[in-house]
């Protein structure tokens, strides 16, 4: 077959305003909610909404598709309230234009937060009832008759006349017709897409080998870049010998750049083998060279003091230092963990000189058009990017300084020619290439009474900031806390009269990125095996005892029941079973699971059963929240029992593939059933909260059998440092 | 060298140590097969070779002058379309990355076990890793397919 595929032509206009646009607003997640509340923008069908002549119906997603069920969500959105018919639905990436395509929740064309359903929710739905209400006004001036008289049905516009037309016929008509100013959107209870299950557009084609990712772009003229990165961050490279490369059938040329040095090749394996046979002299004056075990325990030291304070209330150093018999202490520690995407990082950049044609799977096309256009020293107006599939992200896609894309642009300068240029990363570039979640020590200490009130509660975090070092510092770092460090601890949910989180935000060398659920892969483990430890010291049951410490009404009370209702909780321990609850709220997301554990031939833990209650608000797509729930805790389940990503002692990475950074297997997968809460409340994501819970869950769970408290990461440490 | 690629003949001019996947993808154009570790590790590079699945990043074309190489673009037969229909009817894919060699495994798998329990899935499916662990809807379609196939 052998398709190419144009890296130049597509996009005809490119309105936006490019990176620098983006410091003015903050990513946080938690805006998401407000985006329902907030001005919508005017509304611009044709930005959003394409119908041709055969009756298709094609929606331009501004969010990326890898794997999270956007395209299936926000054309669900848009065919609701056009009252499309499913199958004529096709959905398409949207190029980058903040002007159109931001993110409600952020100002820049972005995914991530788990926002994508809850910013777009009202922009679609509008968007499908102006696109409809428009359609209708040409059937109604074809017609002659009122259009308030008309009426549109999966796909069929009608009018008692007996007069009917499909989408098709009247698209060119409906174009002309002026965008309605306001819309009247359905009442949910006339729902007929949304709360169904659909199938999925983008299915038919990732089931044939058809779907194409950034690593399937073809050209003719395109060239392979390759980079030979150092073997500890934050060495440079001084001097580079190709000579033996030179002898590599394919190998075109390699130049040094800030990342390293670039390889460029007719293709992917003789640039793969140049990139080995290059001699490179390093300059690791300025590398990072302390290892996970001295990150470790300087972070256990630190622990013991006190941070700066993220909540407070009352006084629970107070309290705690009284003392009293009651009183439990807990230290944990989470590894470095890096994303692992299936697809590794990849981007085709074209540069002519003065304008930038790229294509590849941005999740942050704001951020990455700002990148690429500071690497180019060309005005971020001046970069277009198409949006390809991506083979997942988990975070890793987007990061603040858009630093593949402008290593992928770096490498186009480099090279000097007006093609396509390729970069390529290698499963071992993606591991050893930091922008991991970072290493996080916590020591919580709490006092619980015998009536299985919390009296104190106090919790000390140590780790680098996320945010803190990128362009979004002055704005997400308020007082020394980085809110992404503490989300989770220092707003968990139960009733604490004293109460204290405070925050150690650490600096190393090691670059550090948000990973599918950010700050709560870490603070969802330790909230929620500390108040299961407790409990069990007061002699209360984990449900009832956590119910007991929120108010009825809470959400996390409701996914509780939910999921004790369908798991038929009957306790603890059962034979050679444990079991284990865990709620946490993400996202705006209340997630609860009970997972079932059995020790395995070895005597390590084996998952074999995880229910799990959702409450997301309105279920916009069950079979998409249904997968998201599984293979958040698929992700979380695997890192948690297997995953680490440690630095020896002399700074270089130990798990750089899939042989030493275990990855869950089928045969670990456990059976899960989900149940979703049902709620009319406005709609929030579920990319991420399907994570935090599950690590807590195994861990209260194998308490139970075992009376082993798991509380350092992974339950099954592979070859470490 | 000459290798048969769903039954056409392609005359590479390339290293012999190249490794197949990237002679499919590079030089015959065929990009369903994918790579997701270049060691044996993961599976999104199964290809079928006289009918049993291999790992085609480990492969060098100069082992496979005379064999029969199919890959997901090429693969055929009731087996490769009860499990596409399957894969298709439950939704499989999140991001769709491993799922070519995730559907060339339990081709080959059904090939030779038809009628497979959930110890025999996981037996014939623990060379894929799926990041997005779309495992539970993987044995579901595969336990569909093979349903689909006794009928
Ligand atoms: S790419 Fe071949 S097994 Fe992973
Ligand atoms: S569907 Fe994403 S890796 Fe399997």
């Amino acid at each position: 077959m052998g398709f190419q595929t144009p890296i130049t032509s597509r996009r005809a206009i490119l309105k936006g305003l490019g990176g620098l646009v983006l410091a003015a607003y903050l990513p946080s997640v938690a805006r998401a909610q407000e985006a329902g509340t907030k001005p919508l923008p005017p509304l611009v069908p044709n930005a959003f909404v394409r119908i041709a002549p055969d009756d298709t119906v094609t929606i331009l997603s501004k969010h990326i598709e890898f794997g999270q069920g956007p395209w299936t969500g926000l054309a669900t959105l848009v065919a609701e309230e056009l009252d499309a018919d499913w199958a004529q639905i096709r959905v398409e990436h949207a190029p980058s234009d903040v002007k159109l395509y931001a993110n409600l929740a952020m100002g820049a064309q972005l995914t991530g937060g788990s926002t994508a359903i809850a910013n777009s929710y009202m922009q679609m739905r509008r968007t499908g009832a102006a696109a409809r209400a428009m359609l209708v006004a040409a059937a109604a001036k074809q017609w002659k008759v009122p259009a308030s008289e008309i009426k549109v049905e999966k796909g069929v516009i009608s009018h008692a006349s007996g007069r009917t037309s499909r989408f098709g016929a009247l698209a060119e008509a409906a174009a002309h017709m002026p965008v309605p100013t306001d819309v009247v959107l359905k009442d949910p209870a006339n729902f007929r897409l949304i709360g169904t299950d659909l199938p999925k557009p983008d299915t038919f084609v990732k089931s044939h080998g058809q779907a194409l990712y950034t690593l399937d772009l073809r050209d003719p003229d395109m060239v392979i870049a390759m980079v030979a990165r150092p073997n500890r961050f934050g060495a440079k490279a001084t001097a580079v010998d190709d000579s033996q490369a030179r002898k590599i059938k394919g190998y075109l040329s390699s130049a040094i750049i800030p990342q390293g040095v670039v390889v460029f090749a007719k293709s992917t394996y003789p640039a793969m083998k140049a990139r080995e046979a290059l001699k490179i002299t390093w300059d690791e004056s300025a590398a990072h060279k302390k290892g996970t075990k001295a990150i470790v325990a300087d972070y256990m030291e630190q622990s013991r003091q006190p941070g700066a304070v993220a909540a407070t209330r009352g006084n629970a150093m107070a309290k705690i230092a009284a003392g009293g018999t009651q009183i439990v202490e807990q230290t944990y520690v989470f590894p470095y963990l890096a994303h692992a995407p299936m697809e590794t990082l990849d981007a085709v950049v074209r540069f002519d000189g003065q304008k930038a044609a790229c294509h590849f799977g941005s999740q942050g096309p704001t951020i990455d058009q700002g990148a690429i256009a500071t690497a180019l020293g060309i005005k971020p107006e001046n970069v277009s990017i198409d949006v390809a599939l991506a083979g997942g992200s988990f975070g890793r896609r987007a990061t603040a300084s858009g630093d593949f894309a402008a290593e992928a642009a770096t490498c186009a300068k480099a090279y000097g020619k007006n093609v396509p240029v390729k970069l390529v990363w290698t499963r071992e570039d993606d591991m050893r290439g930091g922008f991991y979640r970072p290493l996080y020590v916590h020591r919580m200490r709490g006092m619980v009474a015998p009536d299985g009130t919390i009296s104190a509660w106090h919790h000390t975090i140590v780790g680098q900031s996320i945010m803190g070092g990128t362009p979004f510092e002055a704005l997400m770092v308020k007082n020394g806390i980085d809110d992404t460090s503490v989300e989770g601890a220092s707003d968990m949910p139960y009733r604490v009269a004293d109460f204290q989180c405070d925050l150690h935000s650490t600096k190393q060398g090691v670059p550090v990125l948000w990973w599918r659920s950010v700050g709560h892969t870490h603070t969802g483990f330790a909230t929620e095996t500390f108040v299961d430890m407790l409990l069990e010291k007061a002699g209360k049951d984990p449900i009832d005892g956590r119910l007991a410490l929120l108010d009825a009404s809470a959400r996390e009370a409701g996914v509780l029941k939910a999921v004790k209702e369908l798991a038929g909780w009957k306790g603890r321990k059962a034979g050679d079973k444990g079991y284990g609850v865990a709620v946490h709220k993400s996202f705006n997301t209340y997630v609860a699971q009970i997972a079932e554990v059995m020790r395995d031939e070895n005597g390590q833990p084996k998952v074999t059963h995880v229910w799990c209650a959702v409450d997301c608000g309105v279920a916009v797509n069950p079979n998409v929240i249904r997968a998201q729930m599984e293979g958040g805790i698929g992700y979380g389940l695997g890192h948690a029992l297997y995953a680490s990503l440690d630095l020896d002692e002399s700074g270089q990475v130990v798990q750089t593939n899939f042989d030493k950074y275990r990855s869950l297997r089928i045969g670990e997968m456990p059976v899960v059933d989900v149940v979703i809460v049902k709620s009319a409340v406005a709609p929030t994501g579920v990319g991420e909260p399907g994570v935090p819970p599950i690590g807590p869950a195994v861990s209260n769970a194998w308490r139970a059998l075992t009376g082993t408290a798991v509380t350092h990461l992974p339950f099954v440490p592979g070859e470490t440092a | 060298m000459r290798i048969s690629v769903n039954g056409q003949a392609h005359d590479l001019d390339v290293d012999p140590e190249t490794p197949l996947l990237w002679a499919l993808r590079d030089e015959i154009g065929l990009t369903g097969t994918k790579f997701g570790c270049g060691m044996a590790q993961c599976g999104a590079c199964m290809v079928h070779v006289d009918g049993m699945p291999i790992r085609s990043c480990v492969t060098p074309v100069s082992a496979l002058e005379g064999r029969d190489i199919v890959t997901i673009e090429g693969i055929s037969g009731k087996e490769a379309d009860a499990v596409r229909q399957a894969w298709v009817a439950l939704d499989v894919s999140q991001c769709g990355y491993c799922q070519s060699g995730q559907i060339m495994s339990a081709v080959a798998l059904l090939s030779v076990e038809p009628k497979p329990d959930d110890k025999a899935i996981n037996d014939g499916m623990a060379g894929n890793i799926c990041r997005c662990a779309t495992y539970p809807k993987i044995r579901a379609a595969i336990h569909a397919a093979a349903k689909s196939l006794e009928g």
